[in-house]
């Protein structure tokens, strides 16, 4: 049952990115060159209905659908992590114009080249938990 | 009803995107699409390697699962709820990617020069493609998560750290189309 709710909610989230053209490269490079409204519109938006959820939840102390504590975990403070980590990230989205959804969806529309963009993205991770102890964090 | 075959516009795709984040923590998970490439990585025993990878990955087995639904998801949305593929972006940004090189601009989803499967054969498109992924998959795990870690559940419970990542993401972005992409096509 709980599979069926992961698998429904994946579903919904791979047909809005296509729908809503946030999985489209054209959408990410526009983005980039502030030509229009459209991703920071679907970005903010998000966002902003996020942040009246999250704290909804936390100051009402909503329990989850099981009956459990909504945990949320602060990330541990830093800056050098988050900023080169953070300039990294952003020079593939733009390059490659997906991120880790969306480079998925891209698969269920039927670009097989988006393949080559997932096994390096696996590949790239790899490479990280390799190399972590050494990166400034 | 026919709305729903148009693109959609961001009021609609904003709203559910908080939407999904709101069911992934009321079922006691959160919202995060990187985190399933370092569960990939244990999957195939990269554990051996780092201990980065040593964890127990079908507590991630949840996560696996919403991304086969989001692999589902875009085949429902391109093969029955979608009539036009063309992505009608703003005619100074087609301008822009024409004189790159990029001419299927306004005219496909993504890019032919890079996604047409004669890609799969083009070393230009390979290695653009390979360096784009590989750049994701580092920079995300790196900073510790990506758009919906970061941009989208971390902003949400205003957290800093998230802030940083997001500027960075821009950043690298803007970097990249501006002074990167002329060089590159």
């Amino acid at each position: 049952m709980r599979t069926l709710i992961y698998l429904f909610i994946g579903i919904l989230f791979g047909i809005t990115m296509f729908k809503s053209e946030a999985a489209s490269w054209f959408r990410i490079y526009e983005m980039f060159k502030f030509e229009s409204f459209h991703m920071y519109g679907i970005i903010g938006s998000a966002l902003a209905i996020g942040i009246i959820v999250v704290q909804f939840i936390q100051r009402f102390k909503i329990k989850s659908f099981y009956g459990e504590e909504i945990k949320f975990y602060p990330k541990e403070k830093s800056f050098s992590r988050y900023i080169f980590g953070g300039i990294i990230f952003g020079l593939g989205w733009a390059l490659a114009g997906a991120c880790p959804g969306p480079m998925f969806t891209l698969v269920g529309v039927g670009f097989l080249p988006i393949t080559i963009v997932i096994i390096s993205s696996i590949i790239g991770t790899f490479i990280y938990g390799l190399l972590k102890n050494k990166l400034p964090h | 009803m026919n709305w729903i075959f148009e693109p959609w516009p961001w009021y609609i795709a904003g709203p559910i995107i908080a939407f999904i984040m709101f069911l992934l923590l009321m079922v006691g998970k959160s919202f995060g699409m990187s985190a399933n490439l370092r569960t990939i990585c244990t999957i195939c025993g990269a554990g051996n390697k780092a201990n980065f990878f040593k964890f127990d990955w079908k507590s991630q087995k949840w996560n696996l699962v919403v991304v086969i639904g989001a692999v589902i998801g875009g085949y429902i949305g391109s093969h029955y709820l979608t009539t036009e593929m063309a992505v009608a972006i703003n005619p100074d940004t087609i301008k822009d990617l024409n004189v790159l090189g990029f001419m299927s601009a306004g005219k496909s989803y993504l890019p032919d020069e890079l996604f047409d499967n004669s890609s799969l054969f083009k070393v230009k498109s390979i290695l653009i493609l390979s360096i784009g992924g590989f750049l994701v998959g580092f920079g995300a795990r790196y900073a510790g998560g990506c758009t919906s870690g970061h941009a989208i559940s971390g902003l949400s419970d205003l957290q800093l750290p998230s802030l940083i990542a997001v500027i960075g993401f821009f950043i690298g972005g803007l970097i990249m189309i501006h002074f990167l992409f002329p060089l590159i096509f």
